[in-house]
């Protein structure tokens, strides 16, 4: 194993995650009025409709495939009676449906936030930075999941790139799994985890305020002087 | 009963002269900011016309307000479900173009050009992207009925006059529509907000966003049927008006009153009964919306609702502040104020006391000596005008708009009869139901009520807020966001800081820019 494999798939991993863990404590804490989605749909909004719409149903999508196929292990499926070529069937066909959504809805983002110049001006670097980068990590994703997986290529991400993040994720990292996955995984695990790394200092903290609340609270909201709130109806 | 306070404001319409000082004064008070420029949380429209944002009143459009769905109120834009998956694009925002395009305009030819054959001209500039832009619409473009042979036909308000009618219109009125948020008791924004970030004050019930937890879903801006929640496009927050809630709490008017040329406005609470706020918003029929609107007031003369006001809380100044309240007299004891647009079922709290001159303009100069027996006909024969009015104040029932403009041209010839030393007529008062004792309160408070009668704002009791002693000595800290926000070390620094600094670093430009 040589440092250069130690830095990328150890120590790279453990910094991009602390700073994801730590990075959203902190701007939560010190940047209140920054946390949202910043929606830029009062000023366009024909464009938004479709980049938004098929970027965050796919990612939607995206998130649970990854959920199944990389924090699941590959036991779990053969003990419930998944089959191998059931398996692949879904991940092929869903996921890439999912993949090409989100891809597309990712790309008229881009196109939109360049395009548009009362969007434009009104960018942060970040904003631009986040799409750039999200449109890297899903295409790299793409194109590895279509590659590899429909042609039926002989590296199986399930035997090696989930136990190594489960492992990373449980402190028994293994490095020698990923060393020889194919270069197309790595860009896209290494942008992946930089994306998390930046996370807490760009918008995407919208995503931990998904509103649930809304749907068992009463309609009208009060507040009292105290500071404390009340809610009636 | 749960009994509650509640700020509300009444315009007097026939005084207003159209003159946008409350506009000017709120906007610079509250929104000349970057991002908020194009906001007009007081705005004032002629109409006729479409407004601002155009078409606000169209809900089949803009999905403003609360239905009546099987007998259950809902929010017309959807429930909860269905805002949380349209949240990724809501398909009923009303973009900024609706309003206008900010602009400003590139002054600095006019200082820098060399000499020229021709005059150096200041082209518009939109603040959005800094490039040079026609102007085709603004804030109040339709002033003075401008353009309104085009547009009024999109007036909703002109729904129920017939085509032939409906052609005559420009030639047959006018009147000017000056507008705030209406702090209402049943408020839509406040329902749409998947983040509790609108929230209504328990103890006066003005309606204010709270900018830390604002998420930017922007739902709000749909909710509110009368367009009056703003989405901020630089910090991507909603704003809105906040009845000057730091004047309203040390006991003075807002800024949009206190400025106010004509003096028209006035402000005052009511109590409520917050229990039976669904109920009344629930009603079947449209029209009764305007009574049970009423009925949600509580007497605060009466003693049982005085004994409830202190069980709940109310200090003796509020509840001698809402005897005194010129909202109440105005909308419950004299009955010539009515709310905008009831049947959005918000139960909006600024009321407005429809204007006459319509109708006076119509027999030319010399008004005032005109009997009411002449007038009265007329009012009935003014369908134009009474049918507009009843769109805008009471779901379209015309008898009660009569009934107001009757009040009104009563009051005049009684007050006529009082100057002149003559016998009232008192016949005329029993055609409008009134005794002379309110005949002449009216008076008093349309004509020559003082400062301190048009407001009657009692001051918020903040030093209930908490308990003053335990703050004694500390630094400030609190948990989550450490002392930064409430040091008084001048060395530390507001985590937020609104000047140029501020704006540059969050990567959009500055004013200075443009
Ligand atoms: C889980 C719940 C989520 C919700 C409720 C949500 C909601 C939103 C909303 C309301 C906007 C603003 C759209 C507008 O301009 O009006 C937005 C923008 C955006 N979201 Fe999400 N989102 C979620 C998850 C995510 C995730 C998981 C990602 C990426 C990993 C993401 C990436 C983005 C990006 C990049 C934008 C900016 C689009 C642009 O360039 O205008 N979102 N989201
Ligand atoms: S008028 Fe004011 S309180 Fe009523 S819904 Fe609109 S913003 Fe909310
Ligand atoms: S300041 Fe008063 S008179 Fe002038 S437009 Fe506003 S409401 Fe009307």
């Amino acid at each position: 194993m040589s440092t250069y494999d130690q830095f990328f798939w150890l120590i790279y991993p453990y910094l991009m995650l602390t700073l994801f863990v730590v990075g959203h404590i902190y701007r939560y804490n010190t940047d209140t009025f920054g946390w949202s989605a910043k929606s830029s749909e009062f000023l366009e909004m024909s464009r938004l409709r479709w980049g938004s719409l098929l970027f965050h149903w796919g990612i939607i999508f995206v998130f649970f495939g990854h959920v199944a196929g990389i924090l699941v292990p590959k036991g779990f499926y053969e003990a419930v009676g998944i089959t191998e070529e059931m398996y692949h069937f879904g991940a092929v066909w869903f996921g890439g449906a999912a993949g090409v959504a989100t891809a597309v809805g990712a790309l008229l983002l881009l196109y939109r936030r360049s395009t548009v110049s009362r969007i434009r001006i009104n960018s942060q670097k970040r904003d631009f930075l986040v799409l750039i980068l999200l449109s890297v990590v899903i295409i790299t994703g793409f194109t590895n999941t279509v590659g590899y997986t429909a042609s039926g290529g002989a590296f199986d991400y399930r035997e090696t790139i989930g136990p190594w993040f489960r492992g990373i994720l449980t402190f028994t990292p293994d490095v020698e799994l990923v060393t020889s996955a194919p270069i197309g995984f790595q860009i896209h695990i290494f942008s992946a985890l930089f994306l998390f790394g930046i996370w807490p200092f760009t918008r995407l903290v919208h995503m931990w305020s998904l509103p649930l609340e809304y749907l068992n609270r009463n309609y009208i909201v009060y507040r009292r002087m105290q500071g404390k709130k009340l809610t009636n109806r | 009963m749960n009994i509650k306070a509640q700020f509300g404001m009444v315009m007097n319409l026939d005084k207003c002269i159209g003159c946008h000082t409350c506009s000017v004064t709120c906007n610079n008070t509250w929104t000349n900011r970057p991002g908020a420029e194009y906001m007009w949380w007081n705005n004032v429209e002629t109409k006729p016309g479409i407004g601002y944002p155009k078409e606000w009143e169209n809900q089949d459009e803009r999905k403003g307000g609360w239905v009546l769905k099987d007998g259950e109120l809902e929010l017309r834009a959807g429930k909860r479900t269905n805002k949380l998956l349209n949240i990724f694009y809501n398909p009923d925002v009303t973009p900024i173009d609706d309003y206008y395009e900010p602009w400003t305009y590139d002054y600095e030819t006019l200082i820098e050009s060399p000499e020229k054959q021709h005059q150096p001209v200041a082209r518009p500039k939109s603040q959005l992207t800094g490039d040079y832009m026609e102007i085709e619409w603004g804030p109040n473009w339709e002033d003075d009925l401008a353009g309104v042979h085009e547009t009024g036909w999109r007036d909703p308000n002109m729904r129920g006059l017939e085509e032939e009618v409906k052609f005559q219109f420009e030639q047959t009125f006018m009147m000017y529509l000056p507008r705030i948020c209406e702090h209402c008791i049943n408020p839509p924004c406040v329902a749409s907000c998947p983040s509790g970030a609108i929230y209504k004050r328990d103890e006066d019930g003005i309606v204010l966003v709270d900018q830390d937890a604002c998420r930017s879903w922007r739902f709000c801006m749909t909710g509110c049927p009368y367009k009056k929640v703003y989405f901020n496009w630089r910090t991507h927050k909603a704003e809105k008006c906040t009845f000057c809630f730091p004047r309203i709490e040390v006991g003075q008017p807002t800024i949009c009153s206190e400025t106010c040329v004509g003096r028209l406005r006035y402000i005052g609470i009511v109590f409520y009964d917050l229990d039976k706020v669904e109920e009344a918003a629930s009603v079947t029929d449209e029209k009764d919306l305007y009574q049970a609107h009423l009925d949600l007031f509580l007497d605060p003369h009466d003693p049982k609702v005085v004994e409830e006001a202190r069980k709940a809380g109310y200090a003796d100044d509020w509840i001698e502040a809402a005897q005194r309240s010129p909202i109440y007299k105005l909308a419950v004891e004299q009955k010539i104020a009515l709310p905008l647009h009831p049947e959005y079922r918000t139960m909006p709290m600024v009321w407005y006391v429809p204007p006459l001159s319509p109708i006076m303009d119509s027999f030319g100069n010399g008004v005032d000596g005109i009997h009411p027996q002449m007038i009265f006909p007329a009012i009935d024969d003014m369908r134009i005008p009474i049918q507009y009015l009843a769109n805008l104040f009471t779901a379209g029932d015309t008898e009660v708009i009569r009934s107001v403009l009757k009040k009104m041209v009563v009051m005049r010839s009684y007050m006529r009869s009082v100057q002149l030393g003559r016998q009232p007529d008192q016949n005329l008062l029993k055609q409008i139901d009134m005794t002379e004792e309110t005949l002449r309160e009216m008076y008093e408070l349309a004509a020559i009520a003082k400062y301190s009668d048009r407001y009657v704002i009692p001051s918020s009791h903040r030093e209930h807020a908490d308990n003053m002693f335990l703050g004694q000595g500390t630094a400030g800290y609190d948990f989550m966001e450490g002392c930064s926000d409430c040091a008084v070390n001048p060395n530390m620094t507001d985590s937020y800081q609104f000047g140029e600094a501020y704006w540059g670093d969050i990567g959009g430009r500055t004013s200075n820019d443009l």
